[in-house]
C-alpha cells in the first residue's frame, strides 16, 4: 500500500514537470488562463494558414502567444488585443470573420441558397397539389374531350383503330 | 417564359461553378497586408552597422523599399543579389533585420555586400510584430510620407521588380 502511494506521488510529480514544460506562461486567475487559451484557439496563425496561434511551432505563432500573454497581463480586453493583431495582420488572423459588405456573401450565402431551394420546392408542391386535386377530366380542354370521346366510341364497337 | 424559369437553375449552378472554379486558382497564402495607407509604425531602435547608433522611424526616408531580412533566411540569400543590382541601379533600400544575430548580421553584409541605406537592428521583432511581418523576406514600398503603398512577400527577383514593384517605385519617386 504504502509503495503503490510512493508511485502514485512520483507519478503525479512527473505529470506536473511535463505540463510546465508545455505551459510556460504564468497566470494570475484560472479566468485569466481561460481567457488565454479561448484567444490563442480563436485567432490564425499568419504562417501556417490552417492552425490556429495555440497549434502551431512557428516562430511567429510563438511571438503572438507571448505578445497575447503580455496584452492579457497588461488588463487589455479581449476586443483590443483580437484589434491589436487585426490592425497589424488583417482581419485574416481571426477564424471568425467580422460581417461586413466584403463577407456578406460568406456569412449570407449558404442561407440565401438554402431559402431558394426551399422556395422552389414550395411551388413545386402547391403545384402538384393544386393539380392532383382537380379531377382529371376537368383538365381537359374542349378539343380534348370530342378527342377521347371518339377514342372512347372506337374501343365500344371493337373496331380496329381507326 | 416559362423555358426561361426552367433554364434558371442550370444558370444558377453555373454561375456557383464558375465562383468556385476561380476559387481554385487563388492563392490561400496571399494575405493582403492590413497596412496598406498606413504610416509605417513608430520604433527606437539599434543600428545593425553601426553599434550605439539608433534609429527612428524618422530615419527611413522614402520613397524606398523596406526590405525585412535576416541570415537564418535561406530566401533571403536568394533575394540578395537582387537587392545589390536594385542599389546599384539606385533604388534606395532600408533593411530591418528581423529575429536575427547581430555578428551574424554583420558578416553577411560584409561577406555578399551591403545594399541597404541603413539597417536597423528587430532582434525582439517587435517592429516586425508592429509592421505585420509574418516570416521573411518581406519587403514595404514607402513613399515621401513614409506611408507604406504596398507590400510584396516572399522573393523579390528581377521579374517580380518588372512586373509588381517598379512602376509603383517610379510613380513614388515622380510624385
Amino acid at each position: 500500500m504504502r509503495r503503490l502511494l510512493i508511485v502514485l506521488l512520483l507519478g503525479i510529480g512527473l505529470a506536473g514537470g511535463a505540463r510546465a514544460a508545455i505551459d510556460t506562461y504564468t497566470f494570475s486567475s484560472d479566468a485569466e488562463r481561460e481567457r488565454f487559451h479561448d484567444l490563442t484557439k480563436e485567432l490564425r496563425c499568419p504562417k501556417c494558414q490552417n492552425q490556429d496561434i495555440a497549434d502551431s511551432n512557428a516562430p511567429i505563432a510563438a511571438d503572438l502567444r507571448r505578445e497575447i500573454h503580455r496584452m492579457l497581463q497588461d488588463g487589455q480586453s479581449d476586443q483590443q488585443i483580437v484589434d491589436y493583431l487585426v490592425a497589424r495582420y488583417g482581419d485574416f488572423v481571426r477564424y471568425k470573420p467580422p460581417l461586413n459588405a466584403r463577407t456578406a456573401l460568406l456569412w449570407y450565402g449558404p442561407a440565401g441558397l438554402l431559402l431558394g431551394g426551399l422556395l422552389v420546392l414550395g411551388v413545386i408542391v402547391v403545384r402538384r397539389r393544386r393539380v392532383e386535386r382537380t379531377p382529371s377530366a376537368a383538365r381537359l380542354d374542349d378539343d380534348e374531350r370530342a378527342r377521347l370521346a371518339a377514342l372512347l366510341a372506337h374501343e365500344e364497337r371493337d373496331t380496329p383503330y381507326p | 417564359m416559362k423555358r426561361l424559369i426552367l433554364l434558371l437553375p442550370l444558370a444558377i449552378f453555373l454561375g456557383i461553378a464558375v465562383f468556385l472554379y476561380r476559387g481554385l486558382f487563388l492563392d490561400p497564402a496571399e494575405l493582403p497586408s492590413a497596412l496598406i495607407g498606413k504610416p509605417l509604425p513608430a520604433f527606437s531602435l539599434p543600428s545593425v552597422d553601426e553599434p550605439g547608433r539608433t534609429f527612428t522611424v524618422a530615419d527611413l526616408k522614402g520613397p524606398a523599399l523596406v526590405n525585412v531580412w535576416a541570415t537564418w533566411c535561406v530566401a533571403c540569400k536568394v533575394e540578395h543579389p537582387v537587392l545589390n543590382d536594385l542599389a546599384g541601379r539606385g533604388v534606395t533600400l532600408y533593411g530591418v533585420n528581423y529575429k536575427d544575430d547581430t555578428a551574424a548580421a554583420q558578416k553577411w553584409l560584409k561577406e555578399f555586400h551591403n545594399p541597404y541605406r541603413l539597417n536597423v537592428s528587430d532582434t525582439q521583432g517587435t517592429l516586425g510584430l508592429d509592421l505585420g511581418v509574418y516570416g521573411a523576406p518581406e519587403t514595404f514600398l514607402i513613399d515621401k510620407h513614409g506611408v507604406i503603398r504596398h507590400k510584396y512577400v516572399g522573393v523579390i527577383d528581377e521579374r517580380v521588380w518588372r512586373e509588381q514593384i517598379a512602376a509603383l517605385y517610379q510613380g513614388l519617386v515622380d510624385e
